[in-house]
């Protein structure tokens, strides 16, 4: 806590404006702001100081909130707050969070990144270094393979969109792609895999195929146009374009190429999908065509009769999305929404429907049909095909019901 | 007309090995032998990576009780249960431990090193390691009590789930073509 004398003094001189002092009041105003806000009144006396980094205004309350709230906090989930956001660029203080050991604190002075094993010329790069080739900058989503699965895929559905599918985000990042890494180094012929590892206490691995490794993967350093935030790999991260969230390996340090996979448990175990036959699915990486309605939705509340719209997010790790169709009596009618362009592959994609709510109970929903002609499933295809205890890479289509008193559940 | 032959060849290959000095970046470093060998903390199922060490069931039963039993339970039972399950994966409850499902046994001694104990990940020295992961290779019945694992024995115990994995099969949904059913 800052002392009496700092967060009072707002009349300090320019010479004597330390910045924990400027940081300080500035976060004071914050607060004040709300109890003193201005209505529709012009003010007549100046407004809060310039400051060094921006903040949302005290009345904006959107929140990540955990996935378990009763698990530790040093490992697990948080999630984005889905109906809260806007167009297709998830705020990076809003993007949902999965570690499994922690946030790590790195000086990225001191990172380095080593590339070695079935490579022609083992290289160790500073960040320093990675800044100087050329770089990318691509919008794409990230979603976590259990999405969903521990409330919609068990038949307990999310209230809201966050809890129902809040393990996604979608930012614009930049950095190095893969690909201009490994040609340096020189792959040998024998390396068939690319085992990424974070520096988190974990030292969490994962292996990609060379293939996509060479194809479109990003060495990224830039998150929304600012440094990647500590809780998404800060200083340097993987974002594999489509792919499930575990293979974004996070606190990137170290890429060893391999002639198999290393078969960690991130691979071995947890991201594997169980089938009824008692065999599993493993290396399940390609993210399945998949939507949301965001508003209206489950935990809002309708205020009257007459015109809102109904939008939300659709997004494939197999391709563009085609289409986007919504349905307001639980699947009998689909109606084709409009796409926000650009609509761009493997990036959210916004949709929406000008829609009139005439007062009587309404089952709302979407479905996404991608440009491989897959569409999006309901809960009960994918139960059928996979059973109950297949978690991962559950994309049915999400219901909300709205009820005649403008209150949204889920259907 | 041989002459120039040999000639165009060498010139040729003058511009290749040239055109080959240049291509690289002059940026970064090559990593020291000793530095791969600190950093380098991948295995491979085939065991490439284990370092030194060993352990057997008995030595990783005490390091159990120190380390691991406070989460994980007097018998492997806690919140992640480590034993049992063997035969229940195609059944209506299947259960999925390190010994029903994992399908590789350097899969385990790779997790203990890297993430366990769980608040104090990678402190565990490599005997220690051998020892838990033999411990619980005993526990699942897969090995005997005083069986000592060390960076030979270990990649050759076969886990009962060695063939349990198969590849991604989507899409098994969503891909049948639907009639539209759109109102306008």
């Amino acid at each position: 806590m800052e002392s009496n004398e700092d967060t009072q003094d707002h009349s300090s001189t320019p010479s004597s404006f330390s910045r924990r002092r400027f940081l300080a009041s500035a976060t004071t105003l914050g607060a004040l702001a709300v109890e003193t806000a201005l209505g529709a009144e012009t003010p007549h006396e100046l407004g809060a100081p310039l400051r060094p980094y921006g903040e949302r205004s005290p009345f904006e309350k959107a929140m990540r909130v955990r996935s378990d709230p009763t698990g530790p906090v040093q490992a697990g989930s948080v999630l984005t707050p889905l109906q809260d956001l806007y167009g297709i660029i998830t705020p990076s203080s809003l993007h949902f969070e999965r570690n499994h050991a922690g946030v790590p604190d790195i000086d990225p002075d001191k990172h380095e990144l080593l590339i070695h094993g079935l490579v022609d010329r083992p290289l160790v790069l500073t960040l320093a270094d990675l800044k100087r080739l050329s770089s990318v900058s691509r919008i794409l989503f990230i979603e976590c393979p259990g999405n969903g699965s521990r409330t919609d895929y068990r038949g307990k559905p999310g209230l809201t969109p966050q809890t129902s599918a809040g393990l996604l985000g979608c930012c614009e990042w930049s950095g190095v792609l893969l690909s201009t890494l490994l040609r340096e180094v020189g792959v040998k012929p024998e390396g068939r895999w690319v085992v990424a590892e974070g520096a988190d206490a974990s030292r969490l691995a994962r292996s990609i195929p060379l293939e996509k490794a060479m194809d479109d993967v990003i060495v990224a350093y830039g998150q929304n146009g600012e440094a990647v935030r500590p809780e998404q790999g800060y200083p340097l991260r993987l974002v594999v374009p489509g792919w499930e969230g575990n293979t974004n390996v996070k606190w990137l340090h170290r890429l060893q190429l391999t002639d198999q996979p290393a078969m960690g448990r991130v691979e071995a175990s947890s991201y594997t999908v169980l089938l009824p036959s008692g065999k599993a699915w493993q290396f399940t990486f390609v993210m399945d065509a998949k939507s949301i309605v965001t508003r209206p939705a489950g935990g809002q509340q309708l205020s009257s009769p007459g015109p809102y719209e109904i939008t939300g997010f659709a997004w494939s790790g197999r391709a563009r999305v085609a289409a986007v169709e919504v349905s307001t009596d639980g699947g009998k009618r689909w109606q084709k929404a409009e796409l926000q362009e650009p609509n761009q592959t493997y990036a959210l994609v916004r949709f929406r429907l000008p829609w009139t709510w005439d007062g009587s109970e309404a089952v709302i929903g979407s479905r996404c049909i991608d440009e491989t002609g897959y569409t999006q499933p309901e809960r009960e295809e994918i139960i059928a095909a996979r059973g109950t205890h297949a978690p991962f890479h559950y994309n049915g289509v999400k219901w909300w019901r709205l009820h005649t008193n403008g209150e949204l559940t889920y259907a | 007309m041989h002459k120039r032959l040999i000639l165009l060849v060498v010139l040729a290959l003058t511009a290749i090995a040239v055109k080959g000095q240049s291509k690289h970046w002059q940026l970064g470093r090559a990593p020291s032998s000793d530095e791969l060998r600190q950093r380098d903390i991948t295995v491979l199922p085939n065991g490439a990576g284990l370092p030194d060490g060993r352990g057997t069931a008995v030595e990783g039963e005490v390091v159990y009780r120190n380390k691991c039993l406070s989460c994980h339970g007097t018998n492997q039972e806690g919140t992640w249960p480590l034993i049992g399950g063997v035969g229940t994966l195609g059944s209506a409850n299947p259960v999925k431990t390190v010994g029903s499902y994992w399908a590789y046994s350097t899969s385990i001694w790779d997790y203990v090193r890297r993430g366990m104990p769980f608040d104090k990940p990678g402190t565990l020295s490599p005997d220690e390691v051998y020892q838990v992961t033999a411990f619980l290779l005993y526990r699942n019945g897969i090995i005997g009590q005083n069986e000592v694992m060390t960076r030979e024995t270990l990649p050759k115990v076969r886990m009962p789930n060695r063939d349990g994995f198969i590849p991604d099969g989507r899409p098994d949904v969503g891909n049948k073509p639907r009639a539209s059913r759109s109102q306008n």
